[in-house]
């Protein structure tokens, strides 16, 4: 019986090898796609299973992860100030993720390859993974003053600062805003039906207004104008004389640019600065066409529109518009037309201008450290564009804080410091009240911030160009405020 | 005879101290996996640790002596071998519990295997000579026929356990009979064929390639085919009526070393399984599992299985199979580490999955390990019967070897969807009283053979030369 013992002891064999090709096949093969199987729920619980890093803002925390009772779900996502920082946090929910803790995932939950060495050593001495903690430039005051005054104004809206230096996010606040501990639970059904209800409401609470959505820019964009203007021809200033008429006949067309209300803008000849200060539309749309598509769409793109942002999340891009007629080009001059711009875009012309004529390129995660301390990576301040010359940038800057001390803007006047500004009423759909914008920097001579912010449907025909004035710049004074501590 | 000498057997060996050796190593990789799966779970070593290592500990070193003294010249590595496998059964259950899976209790498992070294040991010293199993054929067929039937009989409130009419349950205490059932039917079996293996092996009419038995032998084949169909109509229980089958085959080829019997016996099985496909409901539905696993229709509701405990015979019929596939894709090469997956999202990883849990936590290579043990398990159980100087003995312990090998690859496979799932138990690890015990008495069974094989022969009182007798 040898010789069958041995055949059925080579079957037994063959049956155990061939075991173990299949369990190669899938545990080597077949492993990955097993894996990412959507209804494998251990992805789900696998999400919950490490202690992400925290998010934290001037040395405050905003997100970090707690270790829960429950054997399933090891740790949940918390948010000390849930509704203030939910753009700039987002949320951990069951299967996304949003903001930075999207854009940020493998750095806070460890799995980047720059923790690689961390990693190691943890895997020695047996410590668990925990996830790098994640610095980001906002500064809480300037958030929570921007967050307290937008939101006084009961409008939607928002608020974005910048550190005209390096480029630094230090206010991102827009309203109205979410729970971010609502999407980031672990109970699936449950978040999706908040995420759901979030998403439906009108009032689009998950759109991050600053970075995500464009507006009409309406007269802020004069600044821009006015910039090609100066940057046409070093000879000009804030003193040279430009036509006023009290309407511009627009050309091919039997229609006219008024001024706001139809107003006279002085005597039909004003300076370049009174015609900043007073927001006359007349002056704007005749430069525009003087200066023509191409230098105006130019100077622009120099101040960063039509680059792919990303602060680290994904900025929706501004744009100048198609090259049209004239009468187009004039409209467009005003900040009227197809313009749309992102509240970063114009706080990043605002920013361009603040720090001599250098934009640089915004950036809202300043640090990020290891769960022990050490630092694995820090934002390095770049420039983005040379926007405007120096000395064009010094004319701006006077003609903008003569603005907030003479012209539309005064409600944004700090005690003590020389306040640089811009208003800006946006026309939307007729019948529909205006935008409110503003866009400013201070200390006019040493600027440590440059923000925008817009009112959307700010206040119904309040007053010509007061508006930005009356809604936006309040905003923007208690922003500046808590920034410089007056 | 001159071939003796042309394949000269090496002298065995006690190997008394490599044994324990061997077995202290076992039980330390055992307690080593405890201490990583509290490190993982709790974030320090469990506190009953010593107590379950300890406990293997005493329990093994027990087992070591009474095989010292009884069966001093068994295979020295059959015993670390199953210490091995049934501790890392053990710790696998452990950490199942610790993941609050319903049913799983490391505590019963491991007095269950105090029982079964116990009834390990008691086989050894009561069977001292395995020859006189021989005597009883008839009574094993009995008793194994009656074990069989027993569940198939009684009442489903005192048989059925989700679905499966195996058990018998008295009270709080219950015991599948088919375990103990496969161990009486390999020891008929083993002294059937040595009584009609020349009848079987020799008469008969040859048709085209094939040798043809004669009706009234192939008289067993057709009853034993018969009767685990009947098992699997009566008690839906695949594995046992397919282990039993594919068992009887092998040792019919053993005996009568007559490929026919084997190419018969295949073409019976898969006709029958052909059939039973077709007739019944939940065969039918183990193929389609089988051949799609992936299928959303075959899947189903996931949100009906993700209930703590999830309410098995509810969600889709490739449900379980697919939780098992997934531990092993979440498992990959070097697997999650102890306490580190998600086994506990498996159905029944406690017990007919436990090999898929242990593929999420080890790994690839904590799998081949594993099967690497199985393997060499069942050789040295194979080896033994090579060695075994009498039909009997080679019959009975490559019966059982092979039981085991088959038994392996039937759940494995079907875990791994090699094969199409059928419920059995993982041997050693998975949890479960009954089986343990009839395993641990296999193992008895292996190594009262194996002393027999390798004990050295009795000095002949008169010296007659080089006359032998040989035997095939």
């Amino acid at each position: 019986m040898n010789g069958t013992l041995k055949r059925v002891a080579v079957a037994c064999l063959a049956m155990i090898a061939l075991l173990m090709l299949n369990v190669n096949w899938l545990q080597a093969v077949r492993a990955e796609n097993l894996r990412s199987d959507a209804r494998n729920t251990r992805n789900f619980y696998e999400r919950y299973a490490i202690e992400r890093g925290r998010i934290t803002a001037g040395g405050k925390v905003i997100a970090q992860s707690v270790e829960t009772d429950s054997k399933r779900f090891r740790f949940i996502r918390q948010y000390p100030d849930a509704k203030l920082y939910a753009h700039v946090t987002g949320f951990f929910s069951p299967e996304s993720a949003d903001a930075v803790e999207a854009s940020e995932n493998k750095l806070l939950d460890g799995s980047s390859a720059d923790l690689l060495l961390r990693r190691s050593i943890d895997l020695f001495t047996g410590e668990p993974t925990k996830g790098a903690n994640v610095e980001v430039t906002i500064n809480p005051k300037a958030q929570k003053a921007a967050y307290d005054a937008l939101r006084a104004s009961g409008k939607r809206g928002a608020v974005v600062a910048l550190e005209p230096k390096t480029g630094a996010i230090l206010a991102m606040v827009s309203l109205p805003t979410y729970d971010p501990t609502e999407l980031s639970g672990t109970d699936k059904s449950k978040v999706f039906t908040r995420y759901e209800e979030l998403a439906k409401d009108k009032s689009q609470p998950l759109l991050n207004r600053t970075i995500a959505q464009t507006y009409p820019p309406g007269s802020t964009f004069k600044v821009v104008t006015a910039a090609a203007y100066l940057e046409d021809d070093s000879s000009r200033g804030p003193d040279t004389q430009v036509d006023a008429p009290q309407n511009l006949p627009l050309p091919n067309t039997n229609i006219s640019l008024p001024n706001y209300g139809g107003a006279a803008c002085g005597s039909g000849q004003v300076t370049l600065q009174y015609a900043l200060e007073k927001s006359c539309n007349t002056p704007f749309g005749k430069i525009g066409m003087e200066l023509g598509y191409d230098k105006m769409k130019e100077q622009t793109e120099k101040f960063g529109m039509g680059t792919q942002l990303g602060v680290p999340m994904s900025v929706a891009g501004s744009d100048f518009g198609k090259e049209e007629d004239k009468a187009a080009l004039a409209m467009a001059s005003i900040g009227q037309r197809s313009n749309r711009m992102t509240p970063l875009q114009m706080a990043m012309i605002a920013s361009g201008i603040a720090n001599g004529g250098s934009v640089m390129k915004p950036y809202l995660v300043s640090k990020i450290t290891d769960a022990k301390g050490d630092a694995i990576d820090e934002a390095d301040p770049e420039e983005l564009s040379e926007a405007i010359s120096s000395e064009t940038a010094d004319k701006l800057r006077t003609m903008m804080v003569s603005v907030v001390q003479n012209g539309t803007a005064n409600l944004a006047q700090v005690p003590g410091v020389q306040v640089a500004g811009k208003t800006g009423t946006a026309e939307t759909a007729d019948g529909q009240p205006p935008h409110a914008w503003f866009i400013s920097f201070a200390p006019a001579n040493d600027p440590k911030i440059a923000l925008a912010v817009i009112v959307e449907s700010g206040a119904a025909n309040v007053g010509a160009e007061a508006t930005g004035g009356h809604t936006a710049a309040p905003i923007a004074k208690a922003v500046l405020e808590a920034v410089l501590n007056k | 005879m001159s071939e003796v000498a042309a394949s000269p057997v090496p002298m065995p060996a006690k190997r008394r101290v490599a044994q324990l050796v061997m077995l202290a190593l076992a039980v330390l990789i055992v307690m080593g996996a405890y201490a990583n799966v509290g490190l993982a779970v709790d974030g320090r070593v469990p506190a009953g640790m010593l107590a379950y290592g300890l406990g293997l500990g005493g329990i093994m070193l027990v087992a070591y002596l009474v095989l010292a003294k009884f069966a001093p010249w068994a295979d020295p590595l059959i015993l670390p071998l199953v210490t091995l496998i049934n501790g890392l059964g053990l710790v696998m259950i452990y950490r199942l519990e610790s993941a609050k899976m319903a049913g799983a209790s490391a505590a019963n498992q491991i007095m269950w295997t105090g029982i079964g070294v116990l009834m390990f040991t008691a086989t050894l010293v009561v069977l001292r000579d395995h020859r006189m199993l021989q005597r009883l054929t008839y009574t094993a067929g009995a008793v194994g026929l009656v074990l069989l039937a027993i569940p198939a009989l009684l009442p489903g409130s005192l048989s059925e356990v989700q679905g499966a009419k195996i058990w018998i349950r008295i009270g709080g205490f219950s015991i599948q009979p088919g375990e103990f059932a496969k161990l009486a039917l390999v020891v008929f079996f083993a002294g059937y064929l040595v009584a009609k293996r020349d009848v079987l092996a020799l008469a008969g009419r040859r048709l085209l390639f094939i040798d043809l038995p004669r009706a009234r032998d192939l008289g067993p084949v057709l009853v034993t085919w018969g009767l685990s169909l009947l098992v699997l109509v009566f008690e839906k229980d695949l594995g046992t009526s397919l282990l039993l089958f594919g068992t009887f085959i092998a040792m019919l080829y053993i005996a009568t070393q007559r490929t026919s019997w084997v190419l018969i016996g295949i073409l019976l099985f898969v006709g029958g399984a052909y059939l039973a496909g077709l007739a019944f409901d939940h065969v039918g539905a183990r193929f389609d599992a089988w051949l799609d696993p992936s299928n959303d229709v075959y899947y189903g509701n996931a949100d009906v299985c993700l209930e703590d405990p999830p309410g098995d015979a509810m969600c889709g019929k490739s449900y379980q199979i697919m939780q098992g596939l997934f531990g092993f894709g979440a498992g990959g090469i070097l697997g999650t580490g102890l306490g580190q997956g998600h086994p506990e999202l498996i159905p029944l990883s406690f017990s007919d999955f436990i090999f898929a849990a242990t593929g999420e936590e080890l790994g690839l290579t904590g799998l081949m390990a594993l099967l690497m043990l199985y393997a060499l398990l069942v050789e040295r159980g194979l080896r033994s019967s090579l060695a075994a100087r009498d039909p009997f003995s080679k019959l009975l312990s490559g019966g059982l070897a092979f039981l085991l090998a088959w038994q392996v690859f039937i759940i494995v496979g079907g875990v791994t969807n090699l094969i199409p799932l059928t419920g059995l138990v993982t041997p050693f690890m998975s949890q479960g009283g009954s089986a343990l015990l009839a395993n641990w008495i296999l193992i008895a069974l292996l190594v009262r053979t194996s002393d027999a094989a390798r004990r050295p022969p009795p000095q002949a009182i008169q010296n007659e030369g080089l006359t032998q007798v040989f035997q095939r």
